[in-house]
């Protein structure tokens, strides 16, 4: 996970990123957006400069740790419930259009 | 043209056997009606969070500590990528910080293959594809379960140690012995209880690893010997024909027998793993990880060096083949039962891997002071192998009973040395050919007639004849 | 007329749980086609269980701390079978088949729940501009914004609808609003209050919190909502910090650090007001000293890493599979985009595709991964000040309400008035913004304080404190007089 630099984000990585993210953009979205998106990370900069190694990320601002619950059922969904506010329903199941590809 | 080797590395994802999925109360039930099992979080609806299930954590700890990994502090990170049978869109998993790590499998032949780590996932939905067939690449439409989704998996990740489909072959069954030992899963590859991917890839042995293919959809055992075999072989004419592997996931076609491409990218999907918010870290305390050291059941290597020790430690062949079915079985316990209240060990041994396996549900619940007074009634000559097999099988149905009453039910009694050398006596007068044959014969000869004559005196007896007793009676009759 | 007194009035009978909900109804009807806080007005509801409550005290029973007081939930609260939008068309006409902990929690201490406030789409902005469904307006000035994400609360409060709303913090949605609109806005500690039930944002970020017109009144709603919920891993294993007691303990003897990074940098009217509440401390009693935490200056930059990063994962889910919008094509992950991308407004696409980048491969450390060790910079430098002090005091937002239009098309704008708000959710420390005067142009100023984790008695103390000394905060309210003939907020 490490390497790149922070750099130059063009309008082909906001391209890429859009379709990583299901999202179609306009020419003119694309542009705008590489725009604002430069200018957010430019000044995040003071950030992505800083000499850090020695300061461990913070994932969680309190420090809890091992919470877990008992291996006990607890009543699930009606089916009916569960399925109401479904797009599409075909055999008591979420239909969706045809899947091109297998999960990545 | 130096020899080709074979390099797999396999992957298990195993169900774990929880009432619960990982992060909800949901039942985790195999089979069920479609979306019956679902709730907010295992839906992923806005505004659900995961609460992550003790008894995954303490199989996941049986699982680690059997396969000999460290446990260890973790944390969970999400995966994200697009798919319907995803509700949330990213699958919560182990990254960095896995609960166990390192750690090793030790085949029954000796073999050590090592395992990278075993870590904590949710499983996702089901899809089913409604068109031609019910494949994926012709489908009009599918369908999502969302029952399956939020199962707790292990993902089993071993090095890429094995060097051949019969050493990953015996590399799953034997993970599967071991998962089932500890209670974490019940390891069925046809129900998708357990699930098998091969890294397969082939190089000349000395020069460093090959370009490796990842093999899917293998569903069983078998599967996955043939599948390791066709790809190697796949592998190596492309080499050899000058082209170079490509580094994809392919998928197995069961009944083609061949495996298939399945991505066209060969670039790394960017899953932008990052630490889960939603949830905290898992450090097990001592006292935990001393209660699931203190209280895991024998694993099977355990047990098979257990009968192995009864048997006086060198076994042949034919014993070790018992030893592996016995144990593959569950009924080891009953022979190393019947072994502590004075049965002899090889017989019980012989008797349970071969006559007890034919009812195995029946074997686990006999009772073993039974077995080994049948077992003792044998050895003493009182009974047949014929007869003693006949008992043990009233036995079985009965799940118990008195050897000795059963037997005399069935009129068993053994017959006196008198009235066998006359029947042996019958025999051989009825055969004078292969008598003399026998007589004068080789070694082999000998063997192949002396079974001859035996099975003649057991159909002249119907059975009470004594096997060891038969062959006697005919090498003093050779003289 | 405030809750407390409300609560009062109906547990005793003196006062019928219905007429109040009635009176904040029609006062809803009256005048929020000014103000459009609201997006929902669950009328029928809530005559229904404000006569519950009746019930319950002509049986003689105590329906709770809230009992009949009307409240406004920001709208991406989950309310089981009423809808719940977000503000976004993406999730329109969704209704949640289950409610949040903190509705369950509202209902149990007896509180009437009004309707569903508006918000920035997926509580992502500062204005409530971003809204799918339309901005909502500043009560003080209606060409002006209230402020957001959490707007509608802000302005439903602001406005006299309702008493009691609550709202989303995530980077200062609660407080910024409350301090555009001069009402009480809080943000607990991080795990103070259950996350179940409120639509994701930032996960590790986001806090539910009450806006109020005095402090008081915003402590029990505190009180009521906070607490232990064993469906949230991340709330803390206690019960809500109890603070309604130790309100009028004053600040005799409390260490005040006026915040150089929280004051240099906004409009000198706000500046103003900040040294003006420092003083009215002093005068209490309080140490007040100025102090500087020069890590606070790199909490925005952090803020705009981490929170579009998390949002991003978060919003995956709304792709056109199980619930919400879907716009038809011919495979599943065409259907996602085409869904997403008709579903999502401009600011939410934005902050998607900044999380997506600052977590992609070959850009985790220098974004995502640095911005985290940044925050471990703030938590320090934090604990630091807090060992010669007991609370921060600053401005809560760098000016007060802007106009409507103003910053839209200018992100980096936007995301500036968050620069006061962000460095406590970032460290998870609880903060609270007290309507303190008005700025040159009339309008609200709010002055901010920052307690460390779990120190919610001090700073509802420290808040009560500067109330008390509070210059009157002028100007017409734009909507109606208040849900009972009240005079409007100050």
């Amino acid at each position: 996970m490490s390497g790149r630099e922070p750099g130059h984000l063009g309008r082909d990585e906001v391209a890429h990123v859009a379709k990583l993210a299901r999202l179609d953009l306009t020419d003119d979205e694309l542009d705008r957006f590489t725009g604002q998106l430069a200018q957010v990370l430019d000044h995040a900069a003071d950030v992505a400069g800083l000499d850090l190694a020695d300061v461990p990320p913070t994932a969680h601002p309190l420090p809890v740790r091992n919470v877990l619950r008992p291996d006990r059922p607890v009543p699930s969904l009606d089916r009916d419930d569960a399925l109401a506010a479904a797009p599409d329903v075909e055999d008591h199941r979420f239909r969706v259009p045809r899947i091109l590809g297998e999960a990545p | 043209m130096s020899e080709w080797e074979t390099v797999v590395g396999l992957e298990v994802h195993c169900e774990l056997k929880t009432e619960t999925k990982l992060f909800c109360g949901c039942r985790n039930a195999f089979g069920e009606e479609p979306n019956t099992n679902v709730c907010p979080v295992c839906l992923g609806l806005p505004g659900s969070l995961p609460v992550l299930n003790e008894q995954a954590v303490e199989l996941a700890m049986r699982i680690g500590t059997a396969l000999g990994c460290d446990i260890r502090p973790s944390s969970f990170h999400r995966k994200n990528y697009f798919y319907p049978d995803m509700p949330k869109d990213y699958q919560v998993s182990q990254y960095d910080e896995p609960i166990n790590l390192g750690g090793a499998l030790d085949l029954p032949d000796g073999t050590r293959i090592g395992i990278v780590r075993a870590h904590l996932e949710e499983d996702t939905g089901k899809t089913t594809h409604i068109g031609e067939g019910g494949r994926i690449h012709s489908a009009d439409h599918s369908l999502v379960d969302y029952n399956r989704s939020g199962v707790p998996l292990v993902e089993i990740v071993s090095e890429p140690d094995m060097r051949s489909a019969t050493q990953a072959r015996a590399y799953a069954a034997e993970l599967r012995a071991v998962l089932v030992a500890t209670g974490a899963s019940d390891g069925r590859m046809e129900e998708g209880s357990m699930r098998v991917d091969a890294n397969v890839s082939v190089h000349h042995p000395g020069d460093p690893f090959g370009t490796r293919c990842e093999i899917k959809n293998l569903n069983s055992l078998r599967s996955l010997a043939r599948a390791i075999d066709y790809e190697a072989a796949r592998q190596v004419a492309l080499i050899e024909g000058g082209d170079t592997v490509a580094q994809e996931t392919r998928h197995w076609d069961e009944d083609a027998g061949q495996t298939r491409s399945m991505r066209s990218k060969e670039e790394a999907y960017d899953y932008r793993y990052f630490p889960e918010p939603d949830l905290v870290p898992v450090d097990p305390d001592e006292p935990w990880r001393q209660r699931v050291a203190g209280s895991l059941a024998l694993l099977p290597a355990a047990r098979r060096s257990r009968l192995v020790d009864l048997l006086g430690g060198h076994p042949t062949a034919a014993q070790s083949e018992q030893v592996l079915s016995a144990v593959d079985q569950g009924l080891d316990d009953l022979v190393v039962a019947a072994a502590d209240t004075g049965a002899p060990a090889a017989l019980a041994l012989a008797r349970a891997a071969n006559e007890v396996a034919a009812d195995v549900d029946a074997g686990r619940s006999l009772d073993p002071a039974a077995f080994a007074k049948l077992l003792t009634m044998e050895a003493a000559g009182l009974l047949s192998a014929t007869q003693a097999k006949d008992v043990l099988a009233d036995l079985l149905a009965a799940g118990g009973g008195d050897p000795e009453a059963v037997a005399r039910d069935k009129g068993f009694e053994a017959m006196s040395d008198d009235s066998l050398a006359d029947v042996v006596r019958q025999v051989v007068d009825a055969n004078p050919d292969e008598w003399a044959r026998f007589r004068d014969g080789d070694d082999g000869d000998r063997k192949k007639l002396s079974g001859f004559f035996t099975g003649k005196v057991m159909k002249a007896t119907a059975g009470k004849a004594n096997g060891k007793a038969v062959a006697a009676e005919l090498d003093r009759l050779r003289g | 007329m405030n809750a407390i007194q409300i609560a009062d009035d109906v547990r005793s009978g003196r006062r019928s749980a219905r007429s109040v909900a009635e009176a904040a109804l029609a006062a809803v009807a009256a005048g929020d086609g000014d103000v459009a806080a609201f997006l929902l007005v669950t009328g029928d509801a809530a005559l229904a269980a404000a006569d519950r409550v009746d019930e319950v005290v002509a049986a003689g029973g105590d329906p709770g701390p809230l009992a009949g007081v009307p409240v406004a939930l920001k709208d991406n609260l989950c309310t089981k079978g009423v809808p719940t939008t977000c503000g976004s068309r993406i999730l329109d006409g969704w209704r949640p088949p289950y409610d949040a902990t903190v509705v369950d929690r509202l209902r149990a201490a007896g509180a009437v729940v009004v309707g569903k406030t508006n918000l920035d789409e997926f509580a992502m902005g500062s204005s409530t501009e971003n809204s799918a469904f339309g901005p909502t307006r500043n009560p003080r000035d209606t060409s002006r914004v209230p402020g957001g994400s959490s707007g509608g609360s802000a302005a439903a409060v602001a406005a006299g609808f309702v008493h009691l709303a609550l709202g989303s913090d995530t980077g200062g949605s609660i407080r910024q609003p409350a301090a555009l609109c001069g009402v009480v806005g809080m943000k607990p500690t991080y795990g103070a209050v259950s996350r179940y039930g409120l639509v994701a944002f930032a996960s590790s970020l986001d806090q539910i919190g009450p806006f109020a017109t005095t402090v008081a009144d915003a402590a029990l709603l505190f009180e009521a909502i906070g607490g232990h919920d064993p469906c949230d891993s991340t709330s803390l294993d206690r019960p809500a910090e109890p603070v309604s007691g130790s309100l009028d303990a004053g600040v005799q003897g409390l260490r005040v650090g006026v915040c150089a990074e929280l004051v240099d940098g906004v409009d000198a009217d706000v500046a103003k007001r900040v040294r003006q509440a420092a003083d009215a401390l002093a005068a209490a009693g309080a140490s007040v000293r100025e102090v500087s935490v020069p890590e606070l200056r790199y909490g925005l930059s952090a803020y705009y890493l981490i929170a579009p990063a998390e949002a991003s994962s978060n919003l995956a889910r709304y792709d056109g599979v199980r619930f919400g919008l879907r716009v038809p094509a011919d495979d599943v992950a065409a259907m996602n985009t085409a869904t997403r991308t008709a579903g999502f407004g401009p600011e939410v696409k934005r902050r998607i595709m900044l999380g997506t980048y600052a977590l992609s491969a070959g850009y985790y450390d220098a974004y995502y991964g640095q911005a985290q060790r940044v925050r471990t910079l703030v938590i320090r430098a934090f604990d630091r000040a807090y060992a010669d002090v007991d609370v921060l005091l600053g401005a809560t937002a760098p000016s007060t309400a802007f106009p409507l239009g103003d910053r839209v098309d200018d992100p980096m704008a936007m995301y500036l008035s968050d620069v006061c708000t962000i460095p406590s959710n970032l460290a998870g420390h609880p903060a609270i913004s007290v309507p303190f005067g008005t700025g040159d142009d009339g309008l609200p100023v709010g002055v901010q304080v920052l307690a460390p984790a779990l120190a919610e008695a001090t700073l509802f103390r420290v808040a009560a404190a500067m109330e008390a000394a509070a210059p009157p905060t002028t100007g017409a309210v734009a909507a109606a007089p208040g849900a009972s003939g009240e005079e409007p907020v100050r």
